[in-house]
């Protein structure tokens, strides 16, 4: 394993670029971002086997897909930090002609990014397909892929758990965000889901918790234990229990940085909070 | 003029299969998805040369267009196969996000289209979906006209890098193209040469559009027979060529007339040499039950219903 400072200290900077990629533009998704920073680093720094240039077909590597494409932001910057593409690009975030669209796209070709996600609900059957390729491939590195709690309740999800279960595609991890936040309130405020483990367990999957998702050495175990998991004729749930806007103490325990940028006073406060570590793009 | 005949009658959805199980002995990318649907698609061929190919999804449409997206990561040619309905309207924005949009190689394959799915009603009979599929960016449009071309097409598009919309149907037709002849995407095919009237015509009404071509020459009026199989993108030089010629055209094809082939040919004309254009399609409306005649039929979508527009179209020269 990677020395853990060093992790944290990636996630300090992805937090400062986040918080810089929303600032500069006026929009975009903080919120989310922040509070899967330590998933995002940990499965690219130290979970996932990848190779260091990009390709889409990915095959003899693992694939990550994120279907809450509104959390842009981190996903940017860690496949920046990671070497997929200049930091300096984060710059551009969301402006024109840039590689970074507001949510992840394919279109523009950024390395890194294999499907468009903003819709939400669809990046899970696209996961599956991926990982019914690698079979057919017999390619046995894993598909991993990352979903929010709110996003939980587009149907298509639901098709997916069921059919992902039913055919055996044991070769999957997808891990939920568990914020509890959605746009307009907390999940239990807007549409109650009931036991979300419950239901993944009902569908046949294995699944598994993470209690501190904003705890990287806590994350890289659960993980771990999560791809422990996999190969064995069942699909594996990750749950991942995070604080939305973790890092930030203003941003923290609410929706309301759901979709919504810092003005100048806020970015301080919250650069100050997280000092640079790696360098600033 | 060229008269065409036909001395057997299919149903362009066992064209799909034919091709598609062809697809299976000879490219070992492809890989075949359905929504419970398989003997209605005819992919059963398919399915049981190639079973690890083959991925029965259930009746969960949404999550099959998002596998197939999957799928291509990895190298894999997906075919999906369901009804046109289920195939467009009930999952576009995953079409179109997860396949259009991030431009994978995805073959949409849709059986059952328009008004001749018949008995069962407005529920299945798609009329919008050429509209639907024309106007996501990159997304190629194809409708064949009998066994032969569907069977061609459906080979033919897995030579292709990109997303396909490939629309069939369930009623026996007649079998009037050769069974060699290649299929080339965005290329049109013309069937009679004429000099007083084109008629443009997509899937079914092909053959109307052809016999309708023989009865206008019994009056006297030489019609063009054009036959657009690709939708999209759209051979403009032949059409316009054509028009050039006949100076007035008829567009007929199984479809609203908003949205449809008969609106490209439209805006093509218009930006370039304006022609008189009458429209056979339905319009702006539902269909219904009754048997896929019947409903032709009623809805105007027949070679008398083109002979009618000919001779309108003619007069506005």
């Amino acid at each position: 394993m990677s020395n853990i400072k060093h992790l944290e200290d990636i996630c300090t900077q992805v937090r400062r670029d986040i918080l810089r990629q929303v600032h500069k533009v006026n929009s975009g998704h903080p919120g989310g971002s922040l509070g899967c920073t330590e998933f995002f680093v940990a499965l690219y720094n130290e979970i996932m086997e990848r190779k260091d240039s990009f390709d889409m077909d990915g095959i003899g590597e693992d694939l990550f897909f994120l279907s809450n494409g509104h959390i842009s932001p981190v996903y940017y910057s860690v496949l920046a930090r990671a070497g997929y593409f200049p930091v300096e690009e984060l710059n551009t975030f969301r402006l024109i002609d840039s590689r970074l669209q507001g949510h992840p796209t394919t279109h523009e070709g950024l390395p890194g990014i294999r499907i468009a996600s903003g819709s939400l609900g669809q990046g899970m059957s696209v996961a599956i397909g991926a990982a019914q390729a690698k079979k057919l491939n017999n390619d046995d590195t894993i598909v991993y892929s990352l979903h929010g709690d709110g996003e939980l309740q587009e149907g298509q999800n639901w098709e997916a758990i069921m059919y992902a279960a039913a055919k055996k595609v044991d070769n999957l991890i997808s891990t939920v965000d568990l914020n509890g936040q959605q746009i307009d309130g907390s999940t239990d405020d807007v549409l109650p889901m009931g036991s979300i483990k419950g239901k993944f367990e009902a569908f046949g999957w294995t699944v598994l918790e993470i209690e501190e998702g904003n705890n990287i050495e806590a994350v890289i175990s659960g993980m771990a234990n999560a791809k422990a998991k996999t190969g064995k004729g069942k699909p594996v749930c990750v749950l991942l229990k995070t604080i939305m806007g973790n890092g930030v103490d203003f941003m923290m325990h609410t929706h309301a940085w759901h979709g919504k940028a810092p003005n100048d006073e806020q970015l301080a406060i919250g650069l100050e909070q997280n000092p640079e570590t790696l360098g600033d793009y | 003029m060229k008269t065409y005949t036909y001395t057997e009658k299919k149903d362009t959805r066992s064209g799909f299969g034919a091709g598609l199980a062809e697809l299976g002995r000879t490219n070992p990318d492809v890989v075949a998805l359905c929504a419970d649907l398989i003997g209605s698609l005819k992919m059963n061929e398919f399915i049981k040369e190639n079973p690890e190919r083959f991925f029965q999804i259930g009746i969960a449409e949404a999550n099959m267009m998002g596998i197939a997206a999957g799928l291509t990561i990895g190298g894999k040619i997906p075919f999906t196969g369901t009804f046109a309905n289920f195939s467009t309207g009930r999952v576009y924005d995953q079409i179109r996000q997860s396949i259009a949009y991030s431009g994978k190689n995805v073959k949409i394959c849709a059986s059952h289209a328009g008004l001749t799915l018949g008995e069962d009603g407005a529920t299945h009979q798609i009329l919008e979906d050429i509209g639907m599929m024309k106007m996501l960016p990159g997304m190629t449009v194809i409708n064949p006209c009998d066994f032969n071309q569907t069977k061609a097409a459906t080979v033919a598009i897995a030579e292709h890098q990109g997303p396909v919309y490939l629309r069939f149907g369930r009623p026996s037709v007649p079998i009037f193209t050769p069974a060699d002849q290649k299929f080339e995407i965005g290329k049109a095919i013309k069937f009679t040469e004429g000099t007083d009237v084109t008629i443009i015509a997509t899937g079914h009404l092909v053959w109307e559009a052809l016999e309708a071509s023989k009865a206008l020459n019994e009056q006297g009026i030489s019609a063009e027979v054009i036959n657009i199989h690709t939708i999209k993108p759209l051979d403009e030089t032949a059409i316009l060529e054509s028009v050039s010629k006949t100076g007035c055209v008829v567009t007929a094809e199984e479809h609203n007339i908003i949205g449809g082939l008969g609106e490209s040919v439209a805006r093509v004309l218009a930006t370039n040499t304006p022609a008189p254009q009458e429209f056979i399609g339905t319009n702006d409306t539902f269909g219904e039950s009754g048997t896929p005649a019947q409903l032709m039929d009623k809805y105007g979508l027949n070679s008398a219903a083109i002979i009618e527009k000919a001779q309108a179209v003619i007069k506005r020269k």
